[in-house]
């Protein structure tokens, strides 16, 4: 098999796996993790089209997944700070039981 | 592909599902950070030794860290489980986009090369060419985690 379309195929099934459980897991913090899978997929799709691709001399795989793990930080942290205020207001976190705006 | 590619892939898949799988929240999470070392290994196997680096560092040091204490502040040690109509949901979703993902990656012609990055390279381009982006990144992070602190704030403190 191709090196690139093992990265890749690897990558889609974390996404996968990822964009599952953050659709059927009803804990918010589990949903987060969920999505930090996703991200990580991405960042792993980065660094074989940057391996494998035509011009690896320009690191810009490299620097995009640099960027993007800082961006993934800040994200966890306000995502958290989210949940801890939501728990703290309606004392679950619990997603299918903050249905407040259901109409 | 090598057969450390493999193990570490292997490893990966195996801390993924068991992360969105298991019942309790805390072995979530050190499935997380199985998952999140198996990644860093195939960043050093691709040859991006600084992300390797960066990811246990981040990753593993901080985001895990970082959602054990929300579990902890939380007290959602333990919940019941999904219904199986939300799981289905989930798999009917995720199973098709990986289908037509792989079909996408099967079907596409590649260029293999051998490149290396060393860290003195990666500072001297991030220094160089990507200077406004790295400072915009350092004014998000002040940023987020400014927000973090007043959102999880306690709500009396901040109506006075």
């Amino acid at each position: 098999m191709n090196p690139l379309t093992a990265c890749l195929l690897l990558s889609a099934l974390l996404f996968s796996i990822g964009l599952g459980g953050a659709l059927s897991r009803r804990s918010a913090i589990l949903v987060l993790i969920g999505i930090e899978l996703m991200l990580n997929a991405a960042n792993l799709n980065f660094i074989a089209f940057w391996r494998f691709g035509p011009h690896p001399e320009n690191l810009t795989g490299i620097l995009f997944v640099i960027f993007s793990i800082a961006i993934a930080a800040a994200e966890a942290a306000v995502g958290l700070a989210l949940i801890l205020a939501v728990y703290r207001h309606f004392k679950t976190s619990d997603l299918s039981r903050l249905n407040s705006m259901k109409g | 592909m090598n057969s450390p590619f493999f193990i570490l892939a292997a490893l990966t898949i195996f801390g993924a599902s068991a992360a969105m799988t298991l019942r309790n929240m805390v072995h979530c999470t050190l499935a997380l950070s199985i998952c999140f070392i198996g990644i860093a290994g195939l960043y050093l196997n691709l040859g991006a030794q600084f992300l390797g680096l960066a990811q246990v560092l981040v990753y593993v040091g901080a985001v895990v860290i970082l959602i054990v204490f929300a579990i902890l502040l939380t007290r959602s040690g333990e919940l019941p489980s999904p219904r199986p109509s939300r799981a289905v949901y989930g798999i009917i979703v995720a199973a098709p986009t990986f289908g037509i993902l792989a079909w996408a990656m099967l079907t596409g012609a590649t260029v293999p090369v051998q490149p290396q990055a060393h860290i003195d390279q990666i500072g001297r381009v991030m220094m160089h060419h990507y200077l406004l982006p790295l400072e915009i990144v350092g004014l998000l992070l002040t940023a987020a985690l400014i927000g973090a602190v007043v959102i999880a704030m306690e709500e009396k403190q901040s109506t006075k």
